[in-house]
C-alpha cells in the first residue's frame, strides 16, 4: 500500500529532481529520484521570463474573479432550488430547468460561436462567465442546505430578516464545510483549465498559466526571445526549464492541498452519499 | 391569495434570475447552434442566412473511413476506462481498509488524491518527459532490464493502454473516497458475529465488506454507463499526435480538429450533435436505472 502510493509520487518527484539538476545530468537522462549537480538555474530563468509572469498574472486574475462570481451564483442559486414546491411553486420548474444542461448541451462549436459573436474572445469574461454556473456544485449545496434544521429559517423569518439576510446571516454559516469544499473545486478548476484558454484567446499573451504551458510543455515550440535569453539557456537544459515549469505551475495546490483535504473529504461525503 | 404567493416568491426569481440568464445565453442558445449541422454554414451569413442541406452533413461524415476509427477508439478508451476505473478504487478501498495504523492510513490516502488536483497539461508534461523514448526514465528502466525502450505515446499498440493506465494513475485515489465512505457505513457488529462463527479475513471480506458495498458499486456502475461516449478529451487532446490519431483519434478531438482547425463547421457540428444525442440517451437510461436498482436521485 505504501509501494503504491510511492508509485503514485514517483513521476512528480522525479521531475522535480529533474528541475533541479544540471544541464549536462538532466539531458542525458541520469536523474532518477535526487538532482545531480543541484542548482536553482531552471528557476531563475523561468521567473525571468516575462511571458511566464504575463500569463501568470493572467491566471491569478481568473481564480480570484472567477471563484467569487462562482461561488456567489451557487448561494444564490441553490438557496431558491432548496425549498419545497410548497413554498416555492417553480422550484421544480427552475430545477428542471437547470438540470438539462447537465444532459444536453449545444457542443463545442456552437458554444464557441456565441462567446465569439458576444465580443468576448480574447477577454477574460470568456474564461469566467461561461462555467460560473457549474450546476453539479448547486445541487451539492442545496442538498447541504436541506440538511439544515427548518425552524432556523422560519425562527428568522418571524423576527423580521428578509430573505437575503436569512440567507447569508443564518444558513450560510453553517454551510461553511460545503462552501469551503465548492471554493476548492471552483479554485483548482479555474488554476488547472487550459482548454477555454486556447480556444479563446486569439493572442498568446492572453492565455493564462496553463494554457501558456500547454503550447510551451507540450506543443514543444521552445523559442528564446532576447540574445539574452538564449545565452542563459545554453547554460542549462530545456528539459530541466520544462520541469520547472511543470512544477511551478503544479506549485499552488500543491501549496494549499493539505490544508483543504481535510474539509473537502468531509464535503464530498456530505453532498453526495445520502442516506 | 394568487396576488399574495407571487409578492412573496418574487424575491426567490430574482435570487435565481442571474444564474438562469447565464445558463440561458451559454447553455441554451447554442443548442439553437446545433441547426449548423444542417446546413451549409458560412461564418459571414449566420445560422439565418445559410444554405440548408438537410442531412448532407451526416452523409458526408459517414462517407469517411476515419469517422468509424474515431467510433470505434471512443467506444473502446471509455470501456476500458470504466471498467479499470471502477475495479482499481474497490481493490484499494479493500486495502485500504485492511490497513491498521492511521497515521499510514492517512497518509497513503494524502498522496494518491494528489494527482486528482492536478490539470493534464502538467500531467501530460510529466507523462511525456518519463515515457520519452530517448530520455524518459521509464525507457532507461527497460533498457536497464534488457528491454527494448518503448515509444508509449507515439506507438497504435500501445497508445490506447498508456491513456488508460495513466488516467487511473490520476484518478483512482479519488474515486476510492466514496467505495470508503461506504465501508465505514458497514455495521461493525456484523464483524463480530463472523468472527464468532469463525471466518478469517477473507471470509469477512468475501461475505460482509463487499456485500455492503454492492449498492455503491451498483450505483456508480449505472452511473458511468452514460459516459461510453466520452474518452476523455484533455488528457488525449494533450497527449496525442498524428501519428497515432489511427488508435487515439476520438470523437471530441475529430470535432475539435474538423472544427476549429479546419473550419468544416457543419460536418463538425453533426458529429457532436450525434454524440450529444446518444450521450443523452445513455444518461438518461443510466440515471433512470440508478434510481431503480439504488435509488438514487439527484436530490
Amino acid at each position: 500500500m505504501i509501494l503504491l502510493s510511492l508509485l503514485c509520487m514517483f513521476p512528480l518527484v522525479h521531475v522535480l529532481a529533474v528541475s533541479f539538476s544540471s544541464n549536462a545530468a538532466s539531458s542525458a537522462g541520469l536523474v532518477t529520484l535526487w538532482p545531480i549537480g543541484f542548482n536553482f538555474k531552471s528557476y531563475e530563468f523561468v521567473m525571468q521570463n516575462a511571458e511566464f509572469l504575463r500569463s501568470l498574472g493572467v491566471s491569478v486574475q481568473r481564480v480570484l474573479l472567477g471563484s467569487l462570481i462562482q461561488m456567489l451564483l451557487i448561494v444564490i442559486t441553490a438557496y431558491p432550488l432548496s425549498m419545497e414546491a410548497s413554498r416555492f411553486r417553480f422550484r421544480t420548474a427552475y430545477a428542471w430547468y437547470f438540470l438539462v444542461t447537465i444532459l444536453f448541451g449545444g457542443g463545442l462549436i456552437p458554444t464557441y460561436m456565441v462567446i465569439k459573436d458576444l465580443g468576448m474572445l480574447d477577454t477574460l469574461w470568456a474564461l469566467i462567465v461561461p462555467s460560473s454556473v457549474p450546476v453539479f456544485s448547486v445541487v451539492l449545496l442545496l442538498n447541504f442546505y436541506r440538511g439544515l434544521p427548518r425552524e432556523l429559517e422560519e425562527a428568522a423569518f418571524i423576527d423580521g430578516a428578509s430573505l437575503l439576510r436569512t440567507l447569508f446571516s443564518i444558513i450560510l454559516p453553517l454551510s461553511l464545510p460545503a462552501i469551503a469544499t465548492l471554493l476548492l473545486f471552483s479554485m483548482v478548476g479555474h488554476w488547472n483549465a487550459w482548454f477555454d484558454g486556447l480556444l479563446y484567446m486569439n493572442r498568446p499573451e492572453n492565455y493564462p498559466l496553463q494554457s501558456y504551458l500547454q503550447t510551451l510543455i507540450i506543443n514543444n515550440d521552445f523559442k528564446a526571445t532576447t540574445a539574452e535569453e538564449l545565452q542563459m539557456l545554453k547554460s542549462i537544459s530545456n528539459r530541466s526549464v520544462k520541469a520547472a515549469q511543470i512544477f511551478l505551475g503544479a506549485l499552488p495546490i500543491l501549496l494549499v492541498y493539505p490544508f483543504l483535504q481535510k474539509y473537502f473529504m468531509k464535503g464530498i461525503v456530505l453532498g453526495s452519499v445520502k442516506e | 391569495m394568487l396576488k399574495k404567493s407571487w409578492k412573496r416568491e418574487l424575491p426567490l426569481h430574482l435570487l435565481l434570475l442571474p444564474a438562469a440568464a447565464i445558463v440561458f445565453i451559454f447553455n441554451y442558445i447554442p443548442m439553437a447552434g446545433i441547426l449548423m449541422a444542417f446546413e451549409r454554414y458560412i461564418p459571414t451569413k449566420g445560422i439565418w442566412g445559410s444554405k440548408w442541406v438537410g442531412f448532407d452533413n451526416f452523409s458526408y461524415i459517414f462517407s469517411l473511413p476515419d469517422t468509424y476509427t474515431v467510433l470505434w477508439n471512443t467506444l473502446f478508451i471509455a470501456c476500458m476506462k470504466i471498467v479499470v476505473g471502477q475495479v482499481t478504487p474497490i481493490a484499494v478501498a479493500l486495502l485500504l481498509n485492511e490497513m491498521r495504523s492511521a497515521l499510514i492510513k492517512r497518509g497513503v490516502q494524502t498522496l494518491i488524491y494528489l494527482p486528482h488536483f492536478l490539470s493534464w497539461t502538467i500531467l501530460g508534461g510529466i507523462m511525456i518527459d518519463i515515457l520519452s523514448p530517448s530520455s524518459g526514465i521509464v525507457n532507461q528502466m527497460l533498457t536497464a532490464i534488457g528491454g527494448k525502450p518503448i515509444f508509449f505515446l507515439g506507438d497504435n499498440n500501445w497508445f490506447p493502454f498508456t491513456i488508460v493506465i495513466s488516467n487511473e494513475w490520476k484518478e483512482f485515489g479519488f474515486s476510492t473516497i466514496v467505495y470508503l465512505a461506504a465501508l465505514t457505513g458497514i455495521s461493525p457488529a456484523l464483524y463480530e458475529a463472523a468472527v464468532m462463527d469463525g471466518a478469517g479475513r477473507w471470509r469477512q471480506t468475501w461475505h460482509i465488506t463487499l456485500p455492503g458495498m454492492r449498492p455503491v458499486i451498483i450505483l456508480l456502475v449505472t452511473l458511468s454507463l452514460g459516459q461510453v461516449l466520452n474518452a476523455g478529451f484533455e488528457q488525449i487532446f494533450v497527449l496525442y499526435s498524428p501519428q497515432v490519431y489511427e488508435s487515439g483519434d476520438i470523437i471530441d478531438t475529430m470535432v475539435y480538429r474538423m472544427g476549429m482547425l479546419s473550419a468544416q463547421y457543419g460536418p463538425a457540428t453533426a458529429i457532436g450533435l450525434m454524440k450529444s444525442f446518444v450521450s443523452l440517451i445513455l444518461i438518461s437510461v443510466a440515471y433512470f436505472l440508478a434510481y431503480r436498482l439504488a435509488n438514487y436521485r439527484i436530490f
